[in-house]
């Protein structure tokens, strides 16, 4: 990351919902475009050492993008975010929720609500995205989930992490 | 009908108490009998044991009675993996942020050259 370059990660427990701002050095069209045409979403969408591969894309109110997130194995990680409001250049609404690789939504798992904003900061983007779960037991589950991974026991800087979840 | 039907079992409802985020501050340092715990409070026993109930449904601590004496201790991994999830969303938007960041670059190079 370049080190001008804001980003703010903000979690709300209470209101299960994470707020993430990041500025980016372009103008507002290019950084829309980048999240709204597939064949760039594959060129950035999946985290290191992942790759993106869209299965199929339909960028309208009512459309949506099935895409798998690729791990270096090979697993494949299906996902869709299902798009309900759309006003260009200024941002968009959706879902976003767990699937198989025909698309179908994996009930058992929650979906999120995705609030996308882009506004001009200058000659730079700033992009906000909001998720928010339905409830805290909604969030919990996402988490559980992430805890059958294993983990420590440990719990180092508790009085930070109050702060962070119930401010 | 007894109205405790309101949802307990998540730590954020648990932890939106100051009263048990303070049980659990206290409780971090060591186990501690009920007696003890409850002694900063100006609140009756059975309301204090509501909140003992609370932090124990959560998964937050736990207690265990020997004779008379009720003694509580954190249990710190429903925490830890809270806090473990957000850390791996906070470092999985990084990641991907740093691709859109080379993606614009390479975009904007095009554009220039053209």
């Amino acid at each position: 990351m370049k080190p001008d370059l804001r980003f703010d990660f903000i979690a709300d427990m209470q209101k299960s919902t994470l707020t993430v701002r990041r500025e980016f050095a372009a103008k507002r069209q290019l950084v829309w475009d980048c999240y709204t045409k597939c064949e760039l979403l594959d060129q950035w969408y999946a985290p290191k050492p992942l790759t993106t591969k869209t299965k199929s894309f339909d960028f309208r109110e009512g459309g949506h993008w099935h895409f798998a997130m690729i791990d270096p194995n090979g697993t494949h990680y299906w996902s869709r975010t299902d798009y309900e409001t759309i006003t260009p250049i200024d941002g968009y609404t959706g879902y976003d929720g767990f699937t198989d690789e025909t698309g179908v939504i994996n009930p058992d798992l929650p979906r999120s609500h995705i609030n996308m904003t882009f506004t001009d900061k200058g000659n730079h983007t700033l992009t906000e995205t909001v998720v928010s779960y339905n409830a805290p037991e909604d969030l919990q589950t996402v988490i559980d989930m992430g805890m059958e991974g294993g983990m420590a026991s440990t719990l180092e800087r508790l009085d930070e992490l109050l702060v962070k979840l119930t401010a | 009908m007894d109205k405790y039907n309101e949802p307990l079992d998540t730590i954020f409802h648990a932890l939106a108490d100051p009263t048990r985020r303070a049980v659990v501050q206290r409780l971090v340092k060591g186990p501690a009998p009920v007696k003890e715990l409850a002694a900063p409070y100006d609140m009756a026993l059975p309301s204090f044991m509501k909140h003992i109930s609370v932090l124990e449904q959560a998964g937050l601590i736990a207690s265990q009675k020997q004779g008379r004496v009720r003694t509580c201790t954190f249990n710190p991994d429903k925490l830890a993996a809270a806090e473990q999830w957000f850390e791996q969303q906070r470092a999985i938007w990084a990641s991907r942020f740093d691709n859109l960041d080379t993606l614009l670059t390479t975009l904007q190079g095009e554009t220039d050259e053209t």
